[in-house]
């Protein structure tokens, strides 16, 4: 008697002849678009895409109605249309980052980087003047934020967290309602508080501070979310050891979730390295090196480009362009410590 | 070892008490005290803007709201008659607002649905990564793509509009020029809230009780009438919650809004003309030449701009926590 050789199959694979009739949906799908957009008035690349799109989801239903009925017709519509919203939606995206690299490369050199505007004007030829005061305004701005509100924020979150008091369910409501003040809100207040109250002008401080009201919710609500995934265990050994509260957080819960806690902080830093709105009331404008943050107006990448927009000439228009490519790399960074970072965590779990 | 040497005192038996211990009274009561700083902090905003535009608010009184004018002259006497009214700004604010909302949930549901129950586990993390990074994109950025790449294409869809649908009054122009206009600020707006409501959206969605899914599978059903029969009715409230979310951020965007909307002081409900407004925008427009009665009212439009966010915000908070605990 022989052994049959079992060879293990694909049934839902797709057979020759299904890839034929989907090349075949899709060709004929790109002809009808031609033939659509040629004949009326729609023009450009957009268009074809679009028109395909839905002249596919057409022509696909066809073939599927011969196979499946209209039950699966219906199914394999709402499939194409979920696709279709992703891609329109992830068109934005790379329409966005295609323009930033694109438009800002070009006025990208090393002047751009190395020098300030104190000797150049927006008016001056690409080459001349660069937005290195600008980036450490930034910089100087996030330092500032992040002093005021990671500890602000991350003790919120020990308190929602740890201590879980009383006031736990409004504390929580009132942080998500902060995350939802406009930016311009928080500037307006810096300025309604402090500039026209005290003898203080605007400076890098006080756009820290307008800044630290509009990170401290991320940090917050990361952080609660990152000491949460702490396990229970850890805090009840620590306990039963006879640590007394604060040496349980101290010493053992904050370890543990320190990675996390970090994200918390980048994820902060990235929600507000760009914002432009409470910038404008509160860091004043200065195009040298100001490394005074109580005194005197700061350079920042947000304020530059603003002024570079209005300002409205080509090579203005251009370093704008620039510094925001720089301000994107700055927050793409952010961006991708945070991920790892925070992969870190969880993958120790 | 003789009996009867001297016995051991008997120890106290350790007195147990739940107070807690010094240390820990004072731990708790930093992390109390800073724990309110969110309570503080927006106390503070309210406070301080009521009173910078506390002269502005008694003198226009209700006319804040509902006149549309907005303008500082000085008579012949050299007194200053100033004339302050939101109402074509918040009406405009709305108009872009809801305009985002209605580009921007269908897509960011599509994309929600798509991502919980069809894209495969790698086009599932790239696309997750992609609307996050969307989330953290500069809002200047945002104002930049609109003005130069969004624009010139946004025109052309408005003439079309305006070309075919020219008859409802909404599409109709009173001259033939679109840009800068609500519907572009529009589009922008929904570009920048699509990522809340996206996530939010998908969280709901994938918190669907697994058994009911699985009971509808059983029953036969396809995957578009599990989608339709069970997650969509489970997950309604949750995409209203995050639609408002999305609203609330609508609503106090400034920079990006500031380059794609012509501010006119006319309540304007042609979307496709060239005319329109914002208040958040408004308050950086005027803010560069205010005058001492001006920043007065700008303090005071700021706190309508403020309290309106706020109140959005509870209500989509409300909405999001209630549909997110009964999932659990």
């Amino acid at each position: 008697m022989s052994t049959t050789q079992v060879t293990p199959t694909r049934p839902w694979a797709a057979s020759p002849k299904d890839r034929a009739l989907t090349a075949s949906s899709v060709l004929l799908s790109a002809a009808i678009t031609v033939g659509i957009v040629l004949g009326t008035p729609m023009k450009g690349k957009l268009a074809y895409f679009f028109v395909f799109l839905i002249t596919w989801l057409i022509v696909d239903s066809l073939y599927v109605v011969r196979k499946f009925g209209a039950k699966g017709v219906r199914d394999a519509l709402a499939a194409k249309i979920t696709l279709y919203g992703a891609v329109v939606v992830s068109m934005a995206v790379f329409s966005i980052l295609w323009a930033t690299v694109s438009e800002g490369v070009a006025g990208l050199n090393l002047a751009f980087v190395t020098e300030n505007m104190r000797n150049a004007s927006f008016f001056d030829p690409i080459g001349k003047g660069g937005v290195l005061h600008a980036i450490i305004g930034t910089l100087e701005l996030i330092l500032i934020a992040i002093i005021i509100a990671v500890p602000m924020g991350i003790l919120t979150a020990l308190y929602l967290t740890e201590i879980k008091g009383k006031a736990a369910g409004l504390i929580q409501f009132l942080v998500q309602a902060m995350s939802g003040v406009p930016s311009v809100v928080a500037g307006l207040f810096i300025y309604a508080a402090i500039i026209l109250n005290t003898p203080l002008r605007a400076s890098a401080f006080l756009g820290g501070l307008a800044l630290s009201i509009l990170m401290i919710p991320t940090v917050t609500r990361t952080s609660q979310e990152v000491l949460n995934l702490v396990p229970r265990d850890l805090r009840e050994a620590g306990l039963a050891m006879g640590a007394t509260q604060w040496k349980t957080v101290a010493l053992v819960v904050i370890p543990a979730a320190r990675s996390g806690l970090i994200t918390a902080t980048i994820l902060g830093v990235a929600r507000i390295a760009g914002e432009t709105a409470p910038l404008l009331f509160t860091v004043g404008v200065f195009d040298g090196y100001n490394f005074n943050p109580f005194v005197g107006g700061t350079g920042t990448l947000p304020t530059v480009i603003w002024a570079g927009l209005g300002a409205g000439t080509p090579e203005a228009a251009q370093r704008a362009w620039s510094a925001i490519l720089i301000l994107l790399i700055i927050v793409l960074i952010m961006f991708v410590l945070a991920r790892t970072v925070g992969s870190r965590q969880f993958k120790k779990k | 070892m003789s009996l009867d040497a001297p016995a051991k005192p008997i120890p106290q038996a350790r007195e147990i008490t739940t107070k807690p211990r010094v240390s820990d009274q004072i731990f708790r009561s930093i992390v109390t005290a800073f724990s309110f700083s969110a309570l503080i902090i927006l106390a503070l905003i309210a406070l301080f803007l009521f009173i910078q535009g506390f002269s502005t608010l008694k003198e226009q009184g209700l006319g804040f709201i509902t006149n549309f004018e907005w303008s500082v002259t000085t008579d012949e006497a050299g007194k200053e008659i100033a004339d302050f009214g939101l109402q074509a700004m918040l009406i405009g604010t709305m108009v872009t607002s809801f305009i985002a909302l209605f580009i921007a949930v269908p897509l960011a549901v599509l994309t929600a649905l798509f991502l919980t129950f069809y894209a495969p586990e790698r086009v599932k993390k790239v696309l997750v990564t992609v609307v996050d990074l969307m989330a953290a994109f500069p809002s200047i950025l945002y104002g930049l793509w609109g003005l130069f790449i969004l624009m010139p294409m946004a025109v052309y869809w408005a003439e079309l509009l305006h070309k075919w649908l020219g008859w409802i009054p909404l599409f109709d122009v009173p001259q033939p020029i679109f840009t800068r206009s609500p519907f572009i600020a529009g589009l922008v707006l929904a570009v920048m809230i699509i990522p809340i409501i996206t996530s939010v959206s998908r969280e709901v969605f994938a918190q669907t009780p697994l058994d009911r899914v699985q009971a509808a599978y059983a029953l036969g059903a396809t995957k578009w009438g599990v989608i339709k029969a069970v997650v969509l009715p489970f997950g309604a409230n949750g995409v209203v919650g995050g639609s408002m979310l999305g609203l609330g951020r609508a609503f106090g965007e400034t920079v990006a809004v500031y380059f794609v909307l012509n501010i006119v002081f006319r309540t304007n409900f042609e979307i496709l003309f060239t005319q329109g407004g914002n208040v958040a925008s408004m308050i950086v427009l005027k803010f560069g030449e205010a005058g001492e009665t001006e920043i007065g009212a700008l303090m005071a439009s700021g706190l309508v701009l403020f309290l309106l966010t706020l109140i959005v915000n509870f209500i989509a908070n409300a909405v999001v926590n209630r549909t997110v605990k009964s999932g659990r």
